[in-house]
């Protein structure tokens, strides 16, 4: 966004010869006409899944957290695999929005919008899990130091859990506005060009006044420089955040210097897998195969082979570490992983998140879209598993075979985390109804990226 | 006071900005332009200097900083202090986490209040816009003529000259 955008070596990131007005008209045609039956039906599953998780939260709240399948032994296991899945999915969108700006990659801006609605939704949904394990959640703001009648009793802040409270409302809030500002030029063009009065004024007043003006846009571009620039290394200590959760816990499985990087290969990994999935479905219902490409799948499948690959790195030092380091108690945890009781679960992510994308090397496969779809929903599945094998089979044997315990999730668990699903499509699908799903003032700065009368451009 | 402002737009960036600067090479400087994405170089035409936003991260961000690892410190070791594990009451390493994530959100807060206030953007304010077609594929440029000090035709020829496609005249209270 921040340079004129101009290639002629490379694919154009937009296909066909659109005018700026055509970028505004194909952007704003899905929220401007009646919504398609599909997308009705769609809503009406989604909001099911959220009714039916709501009721499973009043539930346990009201009756206790008894109602999970949690025992002395496994203190921890659907509720945080949950919470780590879902901030981990978070971490695409700001990555797109951040980290991939101050590289200059031009072709996230057809992606940027969607990935950080994504990103948004992903860690609500997640915040929801620790919230409910607190067993009383009306008492969540104790989470934060402020002076209270209890001393001041403050909190402590030496530990994780706390550091984790305060990564992931910071996180949020930064995402949060780092959304709104990328939206305000756009609000500017739906209340400009939107054919109802109400959505005319509703946009007005969100779009704070914008008029395009040459001074705000100098500004504008300083600043998204340099909150992409303070998002990059929040992106990255968030996730490792997460991971001190478990590192800085004497168990063995989880106490390793390795996780802070692990963690967030695996969180950039499940969060491309999932933006591969949302988009690949949304381009073909919206019809703007013109806007995310072909080549923008590519892109994504090769950030979701390297990243799959650091992943396989991380689970293979784990091992070897393991062995290496002659601990008794690591050695068996690592067996145990491979050859207990939840071995299958071990296999289940070996094979989604190690040996399946390994098909992502031959061209053939890459460029059919339907493989890709099925490769994300298979990624996304191997890394809900390894966030599960990480918890459930560190803590289900440790130090005393005395209090060895197995551990099954109850059906209020399985309903909580369809509930989560269900919140998280209600959102998505209500941004795609609402919102204009491409950030429209950035693709028609990269509109002539790779197309050769863009060349004249330059001289600017 | 009431000035008199010349609208004037363009077909495309290229040549928003061509016009810009043969303007300011006849000495006619512009009071504003008007684009739907960022034209690079128009900044310069402008006149616009350097924002001085990241001075104002810079600032809030140490500040952050700074009242973070005070307030950390202040509560484990001199308000309530709690013996965690024999752990110092001052354990500096595990205050940095916190201490990061309030420098990165005082920061990101600060500089986009910043913004805000000095582009004089709020909730329903009313856009200043020449045409609506700004935010989709208008370019245009606002020239003050009497500032410029030629008249409103002079200007207009100059203007239709560039290739604007179209000239509009607004008497503005300033």
């Amino acid at each position: 966004m921040s340079h004129t955008p101009i290639s002629s070596t490379r694919k154009p990131l937009v296909i066909g010869d659109k005018s700026y007005g055509d970028v505004t008209q194909d952007v704003l045609r899905p929220i401007e006409a009646r919504p398609t039956k599909g997308w009705f039906v769609c809503l009406m599953v989604a909001a099911t899944c959220l009714v039916f998780g709501a009721a499973t939260v009043w539930y346990q709240i009201a009756t206790g957290i008894g109602t999970w399948g949690l025992n002395k032994t496994v203190g921890w296991a659907w509720d945080i695999t949950n919470f780590v899945f879902w901030v981990g999915i978070g971490h695409a969108g700001t990555l797109i929005s951040a980290i991939l700006l101050l590289f200059r990659q031009k072709w996230r801006t057809s992606i940027n919008r969607a990935a950080e609605a994504m990103t948004i939704f992903a860690v609500i949904c997640a915040a929801i899990f620790p919230v409910i394990h607190m067993g009383r959640p009306w008492l969540a703001f104790w989470v934060f130091p402020y002076p209270n009648t209890r001393g001041p009793l403050w909190v402590n802040f030496r530990s994780p859990l706390l550091w984790d409270v305060f990564a992931i409302s910071t996180y949020f809030t930064i995402s949060l506005v780092f959304w709104f500002i990328g939206l305000i030029p756009d609000l500017a063009t739906m209340r400009d060009h939107s054919s109802s009065a109400f959505k005319r004024k509703l946009c007005g007043v969100f779009s704070l006044g914008w008029n395009g003006s040459a001074r705000t846009w100098a500004r504008y571009e300083t600043l998204c420089l340099i909150l992409a620039g303070l998002a990059t290394p929040l992106v990255v200590s968030v996730h490792s955040i997460v991971s001190m959760d478990f590192a800085t816990a004497v168990i063995p499985g989880w106490h390793a210097t390795l996780f802070p990087p692990y963690f967030v290969a695996g969180a950039v990994f499940s969060g491309f897998a999932m933006v591969l999935t949302l988009m690949i479905l949304t381009r073909k219902v919206m019809k703007l195969d013109s806007y995310i490409t072909d080549g923008h799948l590519q892109m994504m499948c090769k950030v979701l082979q390297l990243t799959g690959l650091m992943v396989a790195l991380a689970y293979s030092t784990e091992f070897f570490m393991a062995w290496y380091s002659g601990n008794a108690y690591e050695r068996f945890v690592f067996i145990n992983r491979a050859t207990g009781p939840f071995a299958w679960a071990f296999w289940t992510m070996v094979t989604c998140n190690v040996v399946l994308p390994q098909l992502l090397w031959i061209k053939r496969l890459r460029l059919n879209v339907l493989f890709l779809l099925g490769m994300s929903i298979v990624v996304n599945i191997g890394m809900w598993f390894e966030r599960f094998v990480i918890i459930t089979t560190s803590i289900h044997r440790d130090y005393l075979p005395s209090s060895w315990a197995d551990y099954a999730p109850t059906w209020v668990e399985k309903a909580t985390f369809l509930g989560t699903f269900g919140l998280f499509f209600t959102c998505f699908l209500l941004f795609l109804r609402f919102l204009p799903m491409i950030a429209i003032s950035e693709v028609k700065g990269v509109l002539h990226y790779g197309k050769a009368h863009g060349k004249e451009v330059t001289h600017g | 006071m009431v000035r008199s402002v010349t609208y004037a737009s363009f077909s495309d960036e290229k040549a928003l900005l061509h016009a810009a600067k043969e303007l300011r090479g006849q000495g006619i400087s512009l009071i504003d332009a008007f684009t739907p994405f960022p034209v690079h170089g128009l900044d310069e035409v402008l006149g616009e200097t350097r924002s001085r936003l990241p001075i104002v991260c810079f600032v809030a961000a140490s500040i952050g900083c700074l009242v973070s690892m005070w307030f950390q410190i202040w509560t484990s070791a001199q308000d309530w202090p709690i013996n965690v594990g024999g752990k110092p009451f001052a354990s500096i390493p595990a205050f940095i986490p916190v201490t990061f994530e309030v420098t990165v959100l005082l920061g990101g807060l600060v500089s986009v209040a910043a913004f805000f206030f000095r582009s004089r953007l709020y909730p329903g304010k009313t856009a200043a816009t020449p045409n609506r077609n700004v935010t989709s594929d208008g370019f245009w440029i606002a020239v003050e003529h009497q500032a410029a000090k030629v008249d409103a035709a002079d200007l207009s020829c100059i203007l239709q000259e560039l290739g604007a496609s179209h000239i509009q005249h607004e008497e503005q209270e300033v």
